[in-house]
């Protein structure tokens, strides 16, 4: 019998000893710091992005040792279309002393550009800038104060960044952001969450095979061919039916970005619901509530922080959309609570003007703020949702 | 046998080809407890799923023969599957409140039959916990949410759940196999105290308990009824061999 034991079941010291497992501990390591280095690259975009935005808010001297650090990664722009602006630019301010700070004061240089840029907007730089060495002198002191309003135009409504007096209101961008996201959520929330109900409380298994696949289908479609519907065919349905002005407006951005949103909600709504165990509907049903009665009342309720999470990622799947709301929203920043007037979304704005600004300006500068605040806004939209609106939400249907 | 609550009259039920229960035919008494007893896989449980139609909700199951419930017969096509269940309610074997709060989960029955006046709502709360034996524990809590009682007292939930919204059966397929003695035995207790009221049918794995707790009891063995009889007749002396055997723990 007793050789029968083996001898490694025998509790002495030795076979307790505390032993260090190499791969296990690699791989843990390995594991963690994958974790880490992604949040950390999320911290650093935002880094970037709110750091590109710092020269509107014009901190002055105090600022100058971080934009010269920020001179390094001036160097790659160097090698493109600024060079032959750096190499001009000593001919538009000749002699004025303001040329030797230019490199330090990254704040105020921009600005000048931001006043040719009418102008530079060609792809001939050089002929531009020689023009505006003519006013050059005469704006100087001009440049300083446009920097100080940069800041303070932002709570206005007009958003003008290409002109003589460029206005940077957020105001009309970001109503019409909301307005769109709204429009959108307002569609694809109920359709999806509806959709999700069917085919997991009412379906029968044939059907929920065939339609789960197509609706996530939707998600995998490119944007731009979302965009492309709306502009080519859903616009001109909608203006056929309720006759509005501009074509292409909020509403029609806001179908469209449904259609984004929808196989989103739709596909984790769906495993919410899926997930709720059946011994709940088997309760339900033996209390004599009907099978409407259950998937409403007891199914749904269930799967509350599921749905809820879908419809946050649905929102920040809709804010964030830059293709379709170029498409069809009709990029006009206007100001008003009609959803058949264009407008344009902050995503759409940097989509589109990203391109056509000059490296280092204000306009640039703007665009990078519009950036952050899009980061901000889903930030805390995602916080507040998770720490206070769901914590309310299930108090209310599943108890404290 | 005065008052026949239940009459099945040669009850099969098909899993797609395979016979799950074979010709069941049996009398159950109003206002008694009974008891089915017998071997795992047997049939009980599924018989018991047929009183209240349960067996609907899985695909590929065919019932023949009469299930006549104070002479209707429920499988009758003109009868409606959401009224038989609001009349013959049912208590699982794993306690399964939903994920709401406690009053909630006691006011959801009458709320879905159109009760709406908080007052009447609050009265048949109290009335089912106390009936339940457990609105002591509960009274002061009524916000919580279910899911945090214990099984115990989840168990009892459940019970209460069913007596608000009023059935004449109560069906259990073994309420206590998940529980301790104590609860046990409370929920022994509540079965003796609800059959003034109710038809109770409990499926129970534990044979003492069926002998503590039922008035009849039947025997199932392979989906056949083998015996079914006043519980002190079963469990002195069985009329049938394999009757006999089950309970002195030959097999089974």
């Amino acid at each position: 019998m007793d050789s029968n034991i083996p001898k490694k079941n025998a509790f002495t010291k030795e076979s307790l000893k505390k032993q260090f497992r190499l791969s296990e501990f690699l791989a843990e390591k390995i594991i963690s710091s994958v974790a880490f280095l992604s949040i950390a690259i999320i911290v650093l975009i935002f880094v970037f992005v709110f750091k590109e935005s710092l020269p509107i808010f014009n901190f002055g001297e105090k600022e100058a040792p971080k934009t010269e650090i920020g001179v390094n990664s001036d160097s790659k722009p160097e090698s493109y279309r600024a060079a032959p602006m750096e190499d001009l630019k000593p001919e538009s301010y000749g002699t004025e002393p303001i040329e030797e700070l230019k490199p330090e004061t990254y704040g105020a240089e921009p600005i000048t550009q931001e006043d040719l840029k009418p102008e530079t907007y060609g792809d001939v730089q050089a002929e531009s800038t020689v023009a505006s060495s003519e006013q050059s002198p005469a704006l100087g002191p001009e440049n300083n104060e446009g920097a100080d309003k940069t800041w303070s135009t932002f709570l206005t409504t007009e958003w003008v960044p290409v002109s003589e007096h460029p206005r940077f209101g957020l105001i009309a961008l970001l109503i019409g952001t909301l307005k769109v996201t709204v429009i959108a959520m307002l569609i694809a929330g109920p359709l999806a969450i509806l959709a999700a109900l069917y085919t997991s409380c009412f379906a029968s298994k044939r059907a929920k095979e065939i339609i789960k696949p197509i609706i996530e289908m939707l998600a995998a479609f490119p944007s731009v061919v979302i965009g492309f519907f709306a502009l080519i065919v859903l616009a001109s349905f909608f203006q056929n039916i309720f006759g509005y002005d501009s074509r292409l407006n909020a509403f029609v951005g806001g179908v469209a970005m449904a259609l984004a949103a929808i196989p989103i909600i739709y596909t984790i709504s769906e495993d919410a619901l899926s997930a709720i165990p059946k011994t709940y509907t088997e309760a339900s049903l033996a209390l004599g509530a009907s099978k409407w009665q259950t998937a409403f009342f007891v199914t749904l309720p269930a799967a509350t922080p599921g749905i809820f999470a879908a419809l946050l990622l649905g929102v920040g799947r809709v804010f964030g959309e830059t293709m379709i709301a170029l498409m069809a929203t009709g990029n006009a920043a206007l100001l008003s609570a009609n959803p058949f007037e264009s407008v344009r979304t902050f995503a759409a704005t940097i989509g589109a003007e990203m391109a056509e600004t000059v490296f280092g300006e204000t306009h640039y500068s703007v665009l990078f703020f519009i950036g952050s605040l899009l980061f901000i806004f889903s930030f805390v939209l995602n916080a507040v949702a998770e720490f206070y609106v769901k914590g309310r939400l299930i108090k209310k249907f599943q108890g404290k | 046998m005065k008052d026949i609550k239940i009459e099945v009259n040669d009850l099969s039920l098909y899993y797609g080809e395979k016979k799950a229960l074979k010709d069941i035919s049996m009398i159950i008494p109003s206002n008694k407890v009974t008891a089915l007893i017998g071997p795992s896989g047997c049939g009980k449980s599924t018989f018991l799923r047929c009183i209240n139609r349960m067996n609907d909700l899985i695909p590929n199951v065919t019932i023949t023969g009469q299930m006549l419930v104070e002479g209707v017969d429920i499988y009758d096509k003109n009868v409606d599957v959401v009224n038989i269940r609001k009349k013959i309610g049912m208590v699982f074997q794993k306690s399964n409140p939903f994920p709401k709060s406690i009053y909630e989960n006691v006011a959801y029955g009458p709320r879905i039959n159109g009760i709406k006046d908080k007052k009447q709502l609050d009265e048949i709360v109290e009335t089912s916990l106390r009936q339940a034996a457990i609105w002591d524990e509960l009274k002061d809590r009524l916000d919580d949410s279910a899911m945090g009682l214990s099984g115990g007292q989840q168990q009892r939930l459940c019970i209460g759940r069913t007596l608000a919204v009023s059935p004449d059966i109560i069906l259990m397929d073994e309420p206590a196999s998940a529980l301790d003695p104590i609860s046990t035995s409370k929920i022994e207790e509540l079965i003796h105290e609800l059959k003034e009221q109710y038809t109770i049918i409990i499926v129970t794995h534990n044979m003492q308990q069926a002998a503590r707790t039922s008035d009849y009891t039947a025997f199932f063995y392979l989906g056949e009824l083998i015996e079914m009889d006043k519980t002190k007749s079963i469990f002195t002396k069985p009329s049938k061999k394999q009757t006999e055997d089950y309970i002195t723990g030959r097999f089974g």
